[in-house]
């Protein structure tokens, strides 16, 4: 069976590479079409699988000078860890060749442990062999480093370990070489090779570590690129073949069985199944879907065999989305982050200069042997500096926040909106879709009158009949309309089987309701503004549409304009109550936020009494009712106005001003595009609890970020002016270089450590 | 107060005032883009480190890493969202299309090594 596949091409540049490419293709024996696309630069082979490899195709590309770049992906990837490896290794055996040779050093020429040393190991000719390797072999990624750094005028970590190294071991040298023209000076001609070289070992030991540790804060996104599915079984021709998952088209019929993975996201045509969407949403408990249901590439199918069509391929899928938008949200800074970087741009020029300034005021004021103390005090003083620690504080938590986020199904758009959200002290909840699932049903069908309202010309007294006839007019109505509550009367007239009548100049009135023309009368479906707007008394009815309301249920009222011309005033017809239920999470979520200390509100359409009887069932005090769509920014702004830092929570087109104008916008996963786009925050799990581990992971991530700055600042602030020698005067106490080393290589360690206990934060 | 130390004050100075004029005092230039695509070559900084891009317009930033420092193996465009590897010796592309003009920098991994982005 022949297969198909597409495949990027480079170095082509004009019509010509296409054909001798083509030809190039079509020789392959296996091959049987070859088309090359000269501005996508890709081309497409239909070949024999069993005949043709991936090799054989790259290497006729190849023999006729361009290049097929068929495992490119997987290629890139292979070879960024292989390289990492490699780095890696390399730099392992750079820290056991240092610390070995670095042990000797110290065993040689540290006081008293040098008197149970070889005579050999003291001699300073060997220590200078044995230390030279270490500082131009191990330590040569400093110098690479540092002199390209110098050409653009700036320094980094690299200049400050190859200055105070470099010192150390040149002062060691020329005391090595000219022992008696140290003596001269007064200064006992002792090396410090101990220093220079341990200094290497410890600091290219906290790379090693530090190289290791940074590869876990960025595993959320390798985990989230391991989720896809290599390959697709797409029913193409009536024959079931198996592509790569690149090669997926959107209208493809793909076959999953059970235990596989779904390739990519589409909808159900033939089948049902049982599929575990952990992976994507967070949530654990698999999700039945059937004919007509949506699935989301990269989750897997538990129990059935199905047939989907694939609507989204490639970067379009929900997978490959949730990947962009947690690379974004990692690659982008969080505001606290400004200050560190302020600092790190002065950071390395101030160091130095201050260097400087130690080795003066030792050399000037200091005891004796005064060049020494000022030598050993400058070096110190270059490598306990430890810009590294800062620049790593905040970059690092915000990955692994992001990533675990991701993880759980809260996907955060950027730093800035992980940050913000720990402040949150307001949650307003919208209320259809996201407190309740959005999907009402009516409960109450109340004709009002004696039924003369009947259109056409019989009047009934048949009760189910008179009901039927007001559900057939709401319906016929609500059929042109797109709100929730419409849905729900036209689903009811479809399960009794109503045929629905002719509609003429429907209008929708946001806020208030709909209105048109049937059977040339018009009709009003809505609330009691659209009732109070036309003038419809609804005080006989009062009674009856506040117990309905109290009851939690939303009441549409039905009116007539039977008279033409319109002269009379239209007359209420009966009322359907609708309602929405809770989502089981909705109580639960409140109830966490209320117990936060954080207030939650509820916005909602529905008027006061409606609302109030949700909000009380769900737990929320401060209810927002009868807030129209384009109200709904407005009322975010009056709560900000009162110095309330406020997350919106919503799902529909009408929330996304209100996401937006909210200090964070928290969209429902199962919510609009539009939504989904003005939000801080996205919840795919759709599980209202993440609202509350969404700002707990905010809060622990910036509880993160604020002890590594408070670690990388205090650090630095604290040892740099021991290392200068400030408590020398009162309490004798000098920095050793090699402690030096040691603290600074652990201070990067200890931040990208703490940055990823956040991993273990149960969110 | 001996000639040594005299030398090793006036010498210090000195030496305060280089590392301050050398680092800190160095005049910044502005490379202007004008043909949509620069080239950034990634060797103990970035070079250019300053370019001036055109708003509202598609430019391609092509990070070359020469340097096999492990600080640059990553370039950092927080303002972008943009978070990249720069793999030793191979070019990689970013397409920028600035919405809103202003100074925006951009720095290695771990925050070492800094670039500017002006967008006019």
């Amino acid at each position: 069976m022949n297969i198909k596949k597409t495949f990027a091409i480079k170095g082509m540049h004009c019509a010509s590479c296409v054909y001798v490419i083509e030809s190039a293709l079509k020789k392959v024996n296996g091959v049987s079409q070859a088309n090359v696309n000269l501005a996508i630069e890709k081309a497409t082979v239909t070949y024999d699988p069993e005949k043709v490899t991936d090799e054989k195709l790259m290497s006729a590309v190849a023999n006729v000078g361009y290049k097929a770049s068929i495992k490119e992906e997987i290629e890139t990837e292979d070879k960024e860890k292989e390289e990492k490896q490699q780095e890696l290794k390399k730099l392992l055996t750079e820290v056991i060749v240092s610390l070995g040779l670095g042990l000797l050093i110290l065993f040689g020429s540290f006081p008293k442990l040098s008197d149970f040393a070889p005579v050999i190991l003291k001699n300073p000719l060997v220590l200078l062999i044995l230390a030279t390797p270490v500082q131009f072999w191990a330590g040569s990624r400093f110098y690479r480093a540092t002199i390209p750094a110098l050409k653009h005028r700036t320094a980094n970590m690299d200049t400050l370990v190859v200055i105070g190294t470099t010192v150390a071991y040149f002062y060691s040298a020329i005391v090595t070489f000219f022992p008696d023209v140290v003596k001269k000076i007064g200064i006992e001609p002792m090396p410090y090779f101990d220093v220079s070289v341990i200094i290497i070992a410890l600091i290219l030991l906290g790379r090693y570590f530090e190289a290791k540790a940074k590869a876990g804060t960025s595993e959320a996104i390798k985990k989230l690129i391991g989720l896809q599915a290599k390959t697709a079984r797409v029913i193409r021709n009536g024959k079931e073949i198996d592509v790569l998952i690149n090669e997926v088209l959107i209208g493809d019929v793909i076959r999953v069985r059970p235990g596989e993975k779904i390739p990519v996201d589409g909808v159900i045509t033939e089948g049902e199944s049982s599929i575990d969407e952990s992976m994507v949403t967070g949530e654990s408990i698999p999700v039945d879907k059937f004919r007509n249901d949506t699935v989301i590439g990269a989750t897997i199918n538990k129990s059935g065999t199905f047939l989907y069509k694939a609507t989204k391929v490639g970067q379009e899928t929900m997978l490959a989305q949730i990947i962009k938008m947690v690379q974004e949200a990692q690659g982008s800074k969080a505001p606290i982050q400004r200050l560190a970087d302020l600092i790190s741009s002065y950071f390395v020029p101030v160091v130095i200069m201050l260097a400087i300034f130690t080795f003066v005021v030792w050399y000037v004021f200091g005891p004796s042997p005064a060049l020494l103390f000022a030598i050993l005090n400058t070096v110190a003083v270059l490598i306990i500096a430890c810009p590294c620690a800062m620049g790593l504080a905040t970059p690092t938590a915000i990955m692994v926040g992001t990533g675990l986020g991701a993880e759980h199904g809260i996907l955060i758009k950027d730093a800035q909106s992980l940050e913000t959200a720990h402040k949150i002290n307001t949650v307003i909840f919208d209320k259809t879709g996201t407190l309740t699932k959005g999907k009402p049903e009516v409960t109450d069908i109340i004709v009002l009158g004696s039924g003369s309202w009947v259109m056409g010309s019989k009047k009934t007294q048949n009760s189910q009949l008179i009901t039927h006839n007001l559900l057939r007019l709401a319906a016929s109505l609500e059929k042109g309309s797109e709100h929730s509550l419409g849905e729900a009367i036209v689903k009811k007239a479809e399960e009794e089987k109503l045929n629905l009548k002719k509609v003429n100049n429907f209008i929708a009135v946001p806020g208030h309701g709909i209105e048109g023309m049937i059977d040339n009368k018009k009709i009003f479906i809505g609330n009691r503004k659209l009732m109070m707007r036309e003038k419809i008394s609804v005080d006989s009815s009062e009674d009856k549409i506040s117990q309905l309301e109290q009851e939690g249920k939303t009441v549409m009222m039905i009116a007539i304009q039977n008279s033409q011309p319109s002269t009379h005033t239209p007359e209420l017809l009966g009322l359907i109550a609708v309602a929405d239920t809770l989502k089981e999470t909705s109580m639960e979520a409140v109830e966490k936020l209320n117990k936060m200390g954080i207030e939650t509100i509820m916005i909602t359409g529905d008027n006061q009494r409606t609302a109030n009887a949700i909000a009380r069932k769900v737990g929320i005090e401060r209810v927002l009712a009868e807030v129209l769509p384009e109200e709904k920014v407005n009322e975010v702004k009056k709560i900000q106005a009162e110095n309330k830092k406020v997350a919106m929570v919503g799902d529909g087109i009408n929330d996304a001003p209100a996401l937006a104008q909210a200090d964070v916008g928290i969209a429902m996963g199962s919510g609009t595009d539009v939504a989904i786009e003005a939000a801080d925050i996205t919840l795919i799990n759709k599980d209202l609890r993440s609202v509350v581990s969404a700002i707990i992971l905010s809060k622990k991530t910036m509880r993160t970020i604020k002890l590594n700055l408070f670690w990388a600042f205090g650090y630095n602030i604290i040892l740099i002016p021991v290392a200068i020698g400030i408590l020398y005067p009162f309490l004798g106490i000098l920095l050793n270089p090699i402690f030096a080393s040691a603290a600074m290589a652990l201070s990067s360690i200890s931040v990208v450590t703490n940055s990823l206990l956040l991993k273990k934060v149960k969110i | 107060m001996s000639f040594d130390k005299v030398l090793v004050i006036v010498s210090g100075i000195i030496g305060i005032v280089f590392t301050y004029w050398f680092f800190l005092a160095k005049r910044e230039k502005v490379t202007e883009i004008a043909d949509s695509s620069v080239d950034i070559i990634v060797e103990g900084g970035y070079s250019p480190n300053i370019i001036a891009i055109p708003k509202n317009k598609t430019t391609k930033i092509n990070f070359l890493r020469k340097d096999s420092n492990d600080c640059l193996d990553e370039v950092v465009l927080g303002d972008f969202k943009i978070r990249k590897k720069l793999p030793l010796n191979e070019k990689v592309t970013i397409e920028l299309t600035p919405k809103k003009s202003g100074e925006f920098t951009y720095s290695c991994g771990m925050n070492m090594y800094h670039g500017k982005i002006i967008v006019k």
